[in-house]
């Protein structure tokens, strides 16, 4: 997201003159105030700000610790093989797990990601391949609002779509809706990925004489694959946590599902409910969902972290890409 | 050679069907929430956004309670995110060493990847209790000639919801505004170095000051996440359709009022007020969104 060139450009020597001149008064101000406009006194004052800055970034290492600390803390006590094994338990009786919760929040996954993937990848190389640059903007343009637009929203649209003509709740419009909200992020990365693609693998295909089609299918997908699996990896560990449009898609269901056009239940909609709930034995299941669930998230995230530097290393010709080294023609 | 020419067409036009449908996908969400909203625009018009009743049962609705705890929160929790926000982001960029600046922007990223529930969940059991019994006694004795910190102090609340959202919000500021940060060209700064400038001197001089547009773009993005965030603010602002200064008392955002009564509205005319809030939220983004692209 670094700044436009145009802006750099506009930016040249002169104006940036100009605005130290301005800037330097009131720094003058600030510091001579507090300090005598010494040499001394204006490091002292730099000190000063490291160390706020410094204290800043504790705070925020702080919160996660927090987060963190707690869930590991509170999860692992209720966390054991029943807790992954077994239905929730009726209302007043203490145990149970939350076995139809993981499953169900797997089976939305690959539903959204049958919806996601196919519809972010065609954009992502159609965008970097075919379109034109008012197109592309255009799209870009609406996948960065799509990515704004609150998660709840999708909700309410897979709702009017398909919880109302269908009247049921269902796990189908659940991880449909989890599905568009994975679209722009896979599109964006999908994009960016494949402009990174060296133009002379490209030309060496095309030189063969193989039409572009297949150079896109044999040679430049393959050899950005690693930043592809990234953009999924990352879409799908961030919608494995929404729980806002699931409230009234999925719904949630205490029991096992009985087919994709029924309520299913989810891990972020069962610790959601065991959250607010008056009972003790569901708070420390809440805390283990959230483990259970963090872990999930977390173990995406890392693997997207992994595929990306695969990808880096691929892309500055470190490692070699198997299926093209096989490639004949 | 000719077969080759039409395969390419073929692929081109079928690859072409994807990005078609995400314009239609986003046209679609928007047209489907105007429909089932239709009901509600017509019955209340324009007054929808000004009304502070919210009635279920003598189905008098109206978003103003909503639209005032979104911002209210939303306002709070930039207040305490952008300095904490924007403080990492230069230390990061500026004074930490390289090694120290990668580790800690991968704990940034696992922050930002906590899903909002479990924000929530701790939200509920170890932010509330220490809101309650610590932070909210103690704004209420020493600033409580304000308007903003008087009142019962239940934990549950305006504040809590936002000291969640600006934990939130926090990793988007931070790596935004690092990312503006490290595009500034060295060569800048080293000519403040040149001059004699502390690093802070070069820092507000030619680092804030050249990369201003993205920073607040960075923080208007953040803005919108904050607005359209649901499942933690709603586990934790209180849902109480009131409209008080004070910063202690319950709330409710857009968001929070439909997570919490959508499942349950039975009444047609309920529902369409509540999707014509989602309408709402869907406004706000696309314009906070538009205006962040426009800057970043």
């Amino acid at each position: 997201m670094s700044l436009p060139d145009r802006k750099r450009s506009k930016m040249d020597a002169h104006t940036i003159s100009k605005d130290l001149m301005v800037e330097d008064h009131s720094i003058n101000e600030l510091i001579g105030s507090a300090f005598q406009q010494t040499r001394q006194g204006r490091f002292i004052a730099d000190k000063i700000i490291v160390t706020c800055l410094s204290l800043c970034a504790m705070c925020v290492l702080f919160f996660l610790y927090s987060i963190l600390w707690h869930l590991l803390s509170q999860g692992i006590s209720s966390l054991n093989l029943e807790f992954l094994t077994h239905l929730p338990k009726p209302v007043g009786e203490d145990g149970g797990g939350m076995a139809n919760a993981i499953v169900g929040s797997l089976i939305l996954l690959g539903i959204a990601v049958l919806v996601g993937v196919p519809i972010g990848l065609g954009s992502g190389i159609y965008l970097s391949e075919y379109a034109n640059q008012r197109f592309a903007q255009i799209v870009r343009f609406v996948t960065d609002v799509m990515n704004g637009i609150p998660s709840i929203v999708y909700g309410i649209f897979a709702y009017t779509v398909f919880v109302v003509p269908l009247k049921s709740f269902s796990a189908f419009s659940g991880g449909i809706a989890l599905g568009i909200m994975m679209i722009p992020m896979i599109t964006r990365t999908t994009e960016s990925f494949i402009r990174m693609v060296p133009v002379h693998l490209r030309e060496a295909g095309l030189a063969l004489g193989t039409p572009k089609w297949r150079v896109i299918v044999d040679i430049v997908v393959p050899s950005s694959l690693g930043g592809i699996v990234t953009g999924i990896m990352v879409s799908l560990a961030r919608v494995a946590g929404e729980t806002a449009p699931l409230l009234f898609t999925a719904f949630g269901n205490r029991f096992w599902h009985s087919s994709l056009f029924q309520p299913i239940a989810a891990l972020p909609l069962q610790i959601f409910s065991y959250a607010i709930s008056p009972f003790d034995d569901w708070h420390r299941q809440a805390w283990a969902g959230a483990l259970v669930l963090i872990m999930i998230v977390f173990i995406m995230n890392f693997s997207a972290v992994y595929f990306v530097s695969r990808q880096n290393q691929f892309i500055t010709g470190k490692i070699t890409n198997k299926r093209m080294r096989g490639m004949k023609n | 050679m000719k077969r080759k020419d039409r395969s390419d067409i073929i692929f081109r036009r079928v690859l072409a069907v994807f990005p078609l449908l995400i314009l239609i996908l986003v046209g679609g969400i928007l047209f489907k929430l105007v429909t089932a909203s239709s009901l509600s625009i017509q019955k209340f018009g324009f007054t929808f956004l000004f009304t502070r009743t919210w009635d279920p049962v003598f189905e008098n609705f109206g978003a103003l309670p909503f639209i005032y705890g979104t911002l209210l929160s939303s306002f709070v929790a930039l207040l305490i995110a952008i300095p904490i926000g924007l403080g990492t982001a230069i230390f990061l960029a500026e004074y930490a060493p390289y090694g120290v600046q990668r580790v800690f922007s991968s704990l940034i990223d696992l922050l930002a990847a906590i899903p909002s529930v479990i924000y929530g969940l701790w939200g509920i059991f170890v932010l509330v209790p220490i809101m309650r019994t610590n932070v909210q006694p103690f704004l209420g004795k020493y600033l409580g000639f304000l308007p903003f910190f008087q009142g019962p102090n239940y934990g549950v609340g305006v504040l809590s919801a936002s000291v969640i959202l600006a934990i939130m919000i926090v990793p988007f500021i931070i790596s935004v505004s690092r990312e503006v940060i490290l595009a500034v060209p060295q060569v800048y700064k080293e000519a403040a170095y040149a001059m004699g400038s502390t690093r802070w001197e070069a820092i507000q001089t030619i680092i804030l000051s050249y990369g201003k547009p993205g920073i607040v773009g960075g923080i208007i993005l953040a803005l919108g996440r904050a607005i359209g965030e649901t499942m933690a603010v709603t586990m934790i602002i209180g849902n109480n359709v009131k409209i008080s200064a004070s910063l202690f008392s319950p709330g409710y955002t857009l968001a929070s009022v439909i997570a919490n009564e959508f499942a349950e509205a039975s009444d047609k005319l309920y529902l369409s007020s509540l999707i014509e809030i989602g309408l709402v939220l869907l406004f706000v983004s696309i314009v906070v969104n538009s205006l962040a692209r426009l800057l970043i």
